[in-house]
């Protein structure tokens, strides 16, 4: 396809314009609350320090992964909502089956991996069927399938758990040393290390690439996306996409967990971090669905997050103002992409127009002189 | 009805006070303010004129110093062929969309409208040509809905409603339910709503497009009615004998802008169509029969059963052979829609068999159906054949997605889709800047024609096509219905829906009429008129 100067422009013009205005809006929260605006965004913009640099890209990876998952569904018009509850009930029982270490090494990792994914896919699935079969809209059933989640992980917790020495916090007994995934030494003079999962994530966004808009598959999925109707009348059966997009979506929620699992926590307890896939919502919004863009937005988010933790310290302005800036970006995103896809389409309209009426004039110009 | 109708509708209509109507009206017993000009005016008297009006509108033709003016008590038609622009015109004048330059006087005032609202409390009403009705609702309601301030929603709007219905002879009884009513009904219930509203010009746009000619007659007999009472109707229309049949006036637009009005003594139906277009209107008739023996579509019991009492379609049986166009007729909403859907797998008949070729492919899914050759057009070509925010080249791949040239095992073949679009918009004279613009951007006619040209990619043997010139321009139209003709002289079977009926007589070999999902007769093409067919498919004739 060819490069086109304007449609690019037109592209970043949306999350430019939303990231504007959510710092503008954040700007007057915290003046209205008697905050020093310019200090809070002084801290925030400050370069990140090394350490800081491998934590961003460990907690995007994660975002990241969270992100396509939701991504995946939102290309066919599925919201699914359930990312959170999948992807924790996928960590917790891929926690108890690594810790079994039944399969040494690089295969037990594999295995968690395959484990963690057919549980993820296995909780959307649940709303995928409901929804083909019932007609029930997956948004209130994977909303329902999150609570279910929680209890049934609380409850299968006290089950399968240790109690952590020196501790309160219960948790899954930790993976073998040999099935924990090495980090990567990338920045240097970082004292952490990134996630070996960083690999997969990447890895990840390349087949959803792929797979959405080079493959058959792929097609069928934006097409049900883009027109429901359309899709049906073009031999598409819609029902199975649901149920193969869900699946799909489902597996790489249960992904989600990985880098956590197999990098730093070794095991699932209470401590785990939840509300990743709220997260991913988010950052899939303003990734436009795009792989790349959902890797930007995941880099921002974990961005935000990490340079807010000097807040309370260094400003005495709570770290929550980022929680807002986050919340509004979401907003003027959804707002600022619509207002942007509907300048584009004008705009393209109105230049067929032109370029046609042009053709018109040529051609009875060249019948009045012959 | 009670007491004494007659004379007190007739005086009193709300919008309209005839010469010598002195008896106040009622408080808020309509919106429109008493103007000095519209009161005791002459019958002659200009009710809405268009000055200069020029819209600049993406993706259609702009409309251009329009200039119309209409006169009370006469039936002012517009006439101009589709995308001429008279849908913006109109929108305009109804106050959905606003004007870039041009003046709207409506009595001898200045106006300018910001919504439908302020062109209703004007006096304009506007009656769709698809109409806004709540089936599940009775009359009344229906007509209350949104005006309930007027006369309430109870018996004062009853009587309002038996009062207009019987002043104009439009025949409506307020409590039957809007679901029972058949379509001309249903057109009649519309204008009363309008004119419950209190309007006293009204736009009817294309009302007979979706009437058979003995309802057109009754709807002419209405709109005789409402002229004599003083009212202005302005009529949208492309077909030409109505015009001349109905107008006192006629406007004819071409190209965004006005370029004649004139009087329908003075003006035969060619001498209108050459104004229309320029040149002479194409006509749909076939040559020779290419009829073979070969059955390639055979249906044989075909029921599919509804959710009310009556199943949607009843033993449908037809044959369509290679080379033959089978036409089907019927008034909209019979049973077309749910032939077309079963046909095409999206629907699966309760009984019956459906077979192609040498298979039987009842059972067959969407996706099978086409593989083995169907071609499909739908009616709504932007909710069934399209993917509008999606690019040229995508669109040829819908419906297309797992034959060549488009894919390459698992794998979208762009390049080859993208070639092959490049062919389709060459040999379909789809006008378009290049094969990346968005659908969307495109004009119906080239919507619709790289439509039929992906749909004759790939060598089909059966072509579905649900309406396939609605809404395209005349050029459009030609070179579809060649491709029609050429396709079916190269064997092609072609079963062909359409409400135009000199498209149905001008392209079948046979046409099947269909009545409340069943076939009720078949007709000659070559022998049958318009009337003719316009009877079987209200029941009315007895061509079975």
């Amino acid at each position: 396809m060819q490069f086109d100067p304007r449609r690019v422009a037109l592209t970043l013009a949306a999350p430019v314009l939303a990231l504007v205005a959510a710092v503008a809006i954040a700007s007057l929260v915290l003046a209205a609350a008697g905050d020093p605006v310019i200090e809070v965004w002084r801290t925030i913009l400050q370069p990140p320090k090394p350490r800081n640099v491998v934590n961003i890209i460990n907690s995007a990876s994660v975002l990241y992964l969270s992100g396509l998952a939701v991504a995946i569904g939102f290309r066919m018009n599925l919201f699914n909502i359930g990312v959170d509850g999948q992807y924790r009930l996928a960590a917790f029982v891929a926690a108890v089956v690594a810790a079994q270490g039944w399969l040494p090494g690089v295969l037990n990792i594999v295995l968690t991996i395959v484990v963690a994914m057919l549980v993820g896919a296995m909780w959307a699935g649940v709303a995928a069927i409901l929804k083909v079969t019932r007609g029930v809209s997956e948004v209130i059933s994977t909303i329902m399938l999150n609570a279910i989640a929680t209890a049934l992980v609380a409850y299968l917790l006290r089950k399968a758990s240790v109690q952590v020495a020196g501790s309160n916090n219960i948790g899954t007994a930790p993976i073998p040393e040999d099935s924990r995934m090495p980090g990567i030494a990338l920045i240097p003079g970082a004292p952490n290390e990134v996630y070996g999962f960083v690999v997969v994530a990447i890895a990840a966004g390349i087949a959803y690439s792929v797979l959405l808009s080079r493959t058959t598959f792929g097609f069928n999925l934006r097409a049900t996306g883009r027109s429901e109707s359309a899709a049906v009348a073009s031999g598409i059966d819609v029902k199975r996409m649901v149920v193969i997009a869900m699946l799909i979506s489902g597996g790489v929620a249960g992904l989600v967990g990985m880098p956590l699992l197999l990098g730093s926590a070794y095991s699932y307890g209470l401590t785990f971090q939840s509300g990743l896939g709220f997260a991913g919502i988010a950052v899939a919004l303003l990734g436009r669905n795009n792989p790349v863009g959902i890797a930007i937005g995941a880099l921002l988010f974990s961005y935000l997050n990490e340079q807010s933790n000097p807040l309370q310290i260094l400003v005495g302005v709570s770290d929550d103002i980022v929680k807002i800036v986050q919340g509004i970006v979401v907003l003027t995103v959804v707002i600022a992409y619509e207002v942007v896809r509907r300048y584009g389409v004008a705009q393209e309209q109105r230049k067929v127009a032109r370029e046609l009426a042009n053709q018109r004039r040529r051609d009875s110009e060249e019948v009045s002189a012959a | 009805m009670e007491d004494e109708p007659g004379t007190r509708a007739v005086a009193c209509v709300p919008g309209f006070v005839r010469p010598g109507c002195s008896s106040p009206r009622p408080p808020g017993a309509c919106a429109i303010e008493p103007r000095e000009s519209t009161t005791g005016g002459p019958p002659d008297e200009v009710a809405v004129q268009l000055r200069g009006i020029a819209k600049r509108f993406p993706g259609v033709i702009a409309n251009h110093d329009v200039d119309i003016a209409v006169r009370r008590g006469t039936v002012h038609a517009i006439v101009g062929e589709n995308g001429a622009g008279k849908s913006t015109l109109m929108k305009i004048l109804y106050g959905v969309q606003r004007p870039d330059d041009g003046t709207i006087t409506v009595g001898g005032t200045e106006r300018t409208f910001h919504s439908p609202s302020d062109a209703i409390a004007t006096g304009i009403g506007m009656v769709f040509q698809h109409f806004q009705l709540a089936d599940n609702l009775t009359v009344l309601e229906n007509v209350v809905l949104g005006a309930e301030r007027k006369h309430g929603i109870g018996d004062r709007a009853r009587e309002r409603i038996a009062e207009i219905s019987d002043s104009y002879s439009l025949d409506i009884e307020p409590d039957r339910l809007v679901a029972e009513l058949g379509v001309g009904a249903r057109q009649r219930v519309e204008i009363l709503k309008v004119l419950y509203r209190g309007a006293e010009i009204i736009i009817l746009d294309e009302p007979t497009a979706v009437l058979v000619p003995q309802e057109v007659d009754e709807l002419f007999d209405n709109l005789r009615e409402l002229k004599t009472e003083g009212l202005a109707v302005i009529f949208i229309s492309h077909k030409l004998d109505e015009v001349l049949a109905v107008a006192d006036e006629i406007t004819v637009m071409r190209r965004g802008t006005t370029v004649a009005t004139v009087t329908p003594a003075g003006v035969t139906a060619r001498q209108l169509a050459e104004l229309m277009v320029g040149s002479e209107l194409p006509s749909p008739a076939t040559e020779e029969s290419t009829v073979t023996d070969r059955v390639m579509l055979s249906v044989r019991d075909l029921t599919l059963a509804g959710g009310g009492r009556r199943p949607l379609l009843s033993d449908i049986s037809f044959d369509i052979h290679a080379g033959e166009v089978l036409g089907i007729a019927g008034v909209e909403g019979n049973g077309q829609a749910e032939l077309v859907e079963t046909i095409m797998g999206m629907r699966r008949p309760t009984t019956g068999m459906i077979r192609l070729g040498d298979d039987e492919i009842t059972e067959w899914s969407t996706r099978r159906r086409r593989e083995a050759g169907i071609g499909f057009i739908p009616e709504d070509r932007q909710r069934h054949a399209l993917l509008l925010d999606a690019p040229l080249w995508e669109n040829r791949i819908l419906g297309h997605q797992t034959r060549e040239p488009n894919v390459n095992g698992p794998f979208i073949d762009r390049r080859a889709a993208r070639k092959d679009t490049q062919r389709i918009i060459e040999e379909y004279d789809v006008r378009t800047p290049g094969i990346d613009v968005l659908a969307a951007a495109l004009s119906g006619g080239n919507q619709q024609k790289l439509i039929v040209g992906r749909e004759m990619s790939g060598d089909p043997v059966l072509l579905v096509a649900a309406h396939p010139t609605r809404g395209v321009d005349v050029g459009a139209q030609a070179a579809i219905w060649d491709i029609i003709r050429a396709a079916r002289r190269g064997g092609l079977a072609v079963l062909l829906i359409s409400a135009d009926l000199d498209e149905l007589i001008g392209l079948s070999d046979t046409i099947q009429v269909i009545l409340r999902g069943r076939l009720v007769g078949v007709c000659d093409p070559a022998t049958v008129t318009p009337q003719d067919l316009g009877s079987s498919m209200t029941g009315a004739g007895a061509a079975a």
